[in-house]
């Protein structure tokens, strides 16, 4: 249950903390989303959202964690070749 | 899309099926529990890279399958009402009930709609004051925290013409009942990684201590679900088993604190009725007392349908991962995406019509 | 049976699977398709409608005349980048087109309900007016009818095209060959997104306007190059996945597509992210798919690219096997899958 999609706060508006919203763009579609769960979020992070509402702020430092394992495994495979 | 196109790279995908590969020394069962992450398996043919012997099971991720057959009948009914706007994400709409679906109903001049979020259905409601807003509030764990800030703001601002239909249901208990099942296959677990991003993972720790099996929290990009994969298989070649967190850019361990908040604030945990499988305890959300008011059963006074299934379909097995949807006798032929026999044939992560969309597979040639 | 009607038996489609029709049913896939070829069809059929195309090939004296019909009930009236008028014209004009005709004249017949704003019709006239200039059509016959308020969605326009043939290339489906290439002329989607971000309740800020377009110019240029076109086919509701699947299904052939060779606009790709929409089945109005013989493939593509409407152009994949009529995608990933026929309309998801 799971249709989250990531995207760049561009505004932030509204005092109301429920209500706080945010200008969210996704590829250049801009939409309105409820930034009530994410309070510490602000305009350049990127959220997750999930029918109309952030669930998350994506870290960035996390997202890269996938490539730099795949750099490692393919510095350690070179090396078996090599020593091979 | 950042995010998103990184982690559908064919290159990293590729390097992914080669550790897999090479990690993989037997047969290891692997249920990924949620909807989304089906779809996202079927659709890019995630499993077609992997070797043969990792066996990947579709799980009960799937809120629109489980929902109770009795639930959708009542949908029906109220959206049948004259003077209601019913509203509801798309996924519902063409969910059969006993004699018929919401499409149907809106075919007939219901006023059936559409929405993205359910603060759209708010919106209505103050907009339609004459009218009364229902809305079809189905979900796991990740939809629970806008559905609860919908009918929190209602209930801040007075608004008296709107009530939500609730069919929550939640993953722990779940993923339990299919570890408990003495036909389970299952030897690890994807979980979902979106309902941990609110839920956080903690509730898992005890799963896995007590029956012994890796789960690891996943994403649902196809670079996710094998790195999600390879973790797990790594953890069972190597005889371990504890929560990991693959999907560490969204999910951190105690999830989403302010949502968690208006969940506990609004809802409360109820055993629940899961479709094709029956009823799980602590498995459901309900609305408090507090917030009875916005109840669309007791508004409505929607009397105890009792609903048949299909006695041919076997949507129960499927969403235990027992049995693929190309075992069906029914499959294909009397079962089909425009005419489905169960739910797990309509929604578009449902296992079955995954498998029917993308892959043709039909009860004579599984491959 | 029923025994007041003196002629028909029962309704081919079963009554208890649909007594009324769905909007899926003209959704522009499978039940749209079910509803045509079960109940429609078969009680007119005759070689003419045997060859599944966008418009009849006709025989008159003297030559053969293409011929078509279309109704528009778009609704908003109104969306970046057209209007229902627009629509109507160059939609006509396409179906033409796609038989290889050069289309001439245009009838239209309009359905107006109660109350609508005649400054709003006037608006559509004048769109109508300018949209045919832009494709060289006349408009040289047409009705009109008032319903009563509640019983139109504002207007309906039902067209009708005829258009002449200047060369002797026979196209259509069951021309399509073994190993043509599958060329289209831009991205995909973009009708779609334009007139969901104008829907109440889905509403987006995005500055995406529909692709409609003419087509009848492009496709004559193709084929006074001398390009090998053996069918072609303008893609509407349903997208391009439920034009392959016609035409795989009408020619029995296979056809493989290359995910990779298929363009969006970012701003459509993340629409589509957000609702859940595959791109693949979201609607189009000015794009087109044309079949031609692989060794004319680079020409094609070439002289697409060189017009107005065909900036974006691409091959997309190819016909490779004998049956079944069917269409497989390769996936970005590098994995093979079915780009089946959509049962009834996309609806935008949240699982």
């Amino acid at each position: 249950m799971c249709l989250a999609v990531p995207g760049k706060i561009t505004a932030i508006m509204g005092d109301n903390p429920l209500e706080r919203k945010g200008r969210v763009n996704f590829s250049g579609i801009v939409k309105e989303v409820n930034l009530a769960y994410v309070p510490e979020a602000k305009a350049g992070d990127y959220v997750l959202v999930h029918v109309g509402f952030a669930i998350s702020t994506v870290d960035e430092k996390e997202a890269g964690k996938v490539f730099e394992y795949l750099k490692q495994m393919d510095e350690l495979q070179e090396l078996e070749a090599g020593e091979a | 899309m950042k995010f998103i196109d990184e982690y559908r790279d064919a290159g990293s995908a590729k390097k992914y099926a080669r550790l897999i590969a090479k990690t993989t020394t037997r047969p290891w069962t692997i249920m990924e529990v949620c909807g989304g992450q089906t779809h996202a398996i079927v659709k890019f043919g995630v499993d077609e890279l992997l070797p043969r012997d990792i066996t990947l099971v579709h799980g009960p991720g799937c809120p629109v399958c489980v929902t109770p057959l009795e639930l959708v009948d009542k949908a029906v009914e109220i959206a049948s009402k004259p003077r209601v706007i019913f509203c509801s994400f798309g996924d519902m709409l063409r969910v059969p009930g006993s004699k018929k679906d919401l499409f149907s109903v809106k075919a007939q001049g219901g006023d059936v709609r559409i929405v993205y979020s359910p603060l759209d259905a708010l919106k209505l409601a103050e907009q339609h004051p004459d009218k009364q807003v229902v809305f079809f509030a189905v979900g796991f764990e990740t939809t629970a925290p806008a559905n609860a800030m919908a009918v929190y703001q209602a209930f801040q601002k007075g608004i008296q013409n709107f009530t939500i239909l609730v069919s929550h249901v939640l993953v722990p208990p779940a993923m339990e009942a299919i570890l408990s099942s003495p036909q389970n296959r299952v030897q690890g677990f994807l979980a979902a990684g979106h309902v941990c991003t609110v839920m956080g993972y903690t509730e898992y720790e005890p799963i896995v201590r007590k029956f012994g099996v890796p789960i690891v929290v996943t994403g649902f990009e196809p670079l996710d679900i094998l790195e999600g994969i390879y973790l797990c298989v790594k953890q069972l070649e190597e005889g371990r088993c504890a929560v990991e967190n693959q999907y560490a850019r969204a999910v951190r361990r105690d999830g989403n604190r302010p949502a968690q908040e208006i969940i506990n604030e609004v809802f409360c945990v109820i055993p629940r009725k899961w479709r094709g499988v029956g009823e799980i305890p602590h498995s459901g959300l309900a609305l408090q007392d507090k917030y009875r008011d916005f109840d669309a059963e007791i508004r409505f006074g929607v009397a105890e349908v009792c609903a048949e299934e299909s006695p041919e379909c076997i949507s129960g097995l499927i969403l235990q991962g027992i049995t693929k949807p190309y075992e069906c006798a029914a499959f294909g032929t009397r079962c089909t995406p425009d005419r489905p026999l169960g739910a797990t044939m309509v929604s578009s992560e449902g296992a079955c019509a995954a498998y029917y969309r993308y892959r043709h597979y039909r009860a004579e040639n599984p491959v | 049976m029923n025994k007041e009607n003196s002629f028909t038996l029962q309704c081919p489609l079963s009554l208890s699977d649909y007594p009324h029709v769905l909007l899926a049913h003209g959704g522009g896939g499978r039940l749209m398709n079910q509803l045509i070829e079960k109940m429609i069809l078969p009680e007119f059929e005759n070689p003419f409608l045997k060859t599944r195309h966008d418009g009849a090939i006709l025989p008159v004296a003297g030559g053969k005349v293409a011929f078509t019909t279309d109704s528009y009930v778009v609704h908003p009236l109104f969306f970046p980048g057209g209007d229902i008028g627009s629509l109507a014209v160059y939609g006509t004009v396409n179906d033409l087109a796609m038989c290889g005709a050069r289309p001439l004249y245009l009838s239209a017949g309009f359905i107006l309900e109660e109350g609508l704003p005649m400054d709003t019709l006037w608006r559509i006239v004048k769109s109508m007016k300018m949209a045919a200039e832009k494709a060289g059509v006349q408009l040289v016959t047409g009705d009109t009818k008032v319903v009563d308020k509640g019983k139109g969605d504002g207007i309906f326009i039902n067209t009708a095209g005829v258009g002449v043939f200047e060369h002797d290339l026979i196209v259509g489906p069951k021309q399509i060959q073994l190993g043509d290439a599958i060329l289209i002329n831009g991205d995909i989607g973009r009708h779609g997104i334009a007139i969901m971000a104008e829907r109440e309740g889905l509403q987006f800020e995005s500055t995406v306007e529909s692709d409609s377009a003419p087509l009848a110019e492009l496709v004559l240029k193709l084929i006074s190059a001398g390009i090998q076109i053996h069918c072609l086919r303008d893609l509407t509701r349903g997208g391009l996945a439920a034009a392959l699947n016609e035409l795989a299904q009408a020619g029995g052939l296979t056809f493989e597509i290359d995910e990779r060779a298929v363009h969006l606009d970012g701003q459509v790709r993340g629409a589509c992210e957000i609702l859940g929409l595959d791109p693949f089945y979201v609607a189009n109005e000015g794009r087109l798919i044309a079949f031609v013989a692989a060794e004319d493939a680079g020409r094609a593509l070439a002289l697409m690219q060189s017009h107005e409407l065909g900036r974006g152009a691409s091959i997309i994949g190819k016909a490779s096997e004998k049956s079944p009529g069917q269409v497989t995608l390769m996936s970005r990933i590098g994995t093979r899958r079915i780009l089946d026929m959509i049962s009834g309309e996309q609806l935008p998801r949240i699982c």
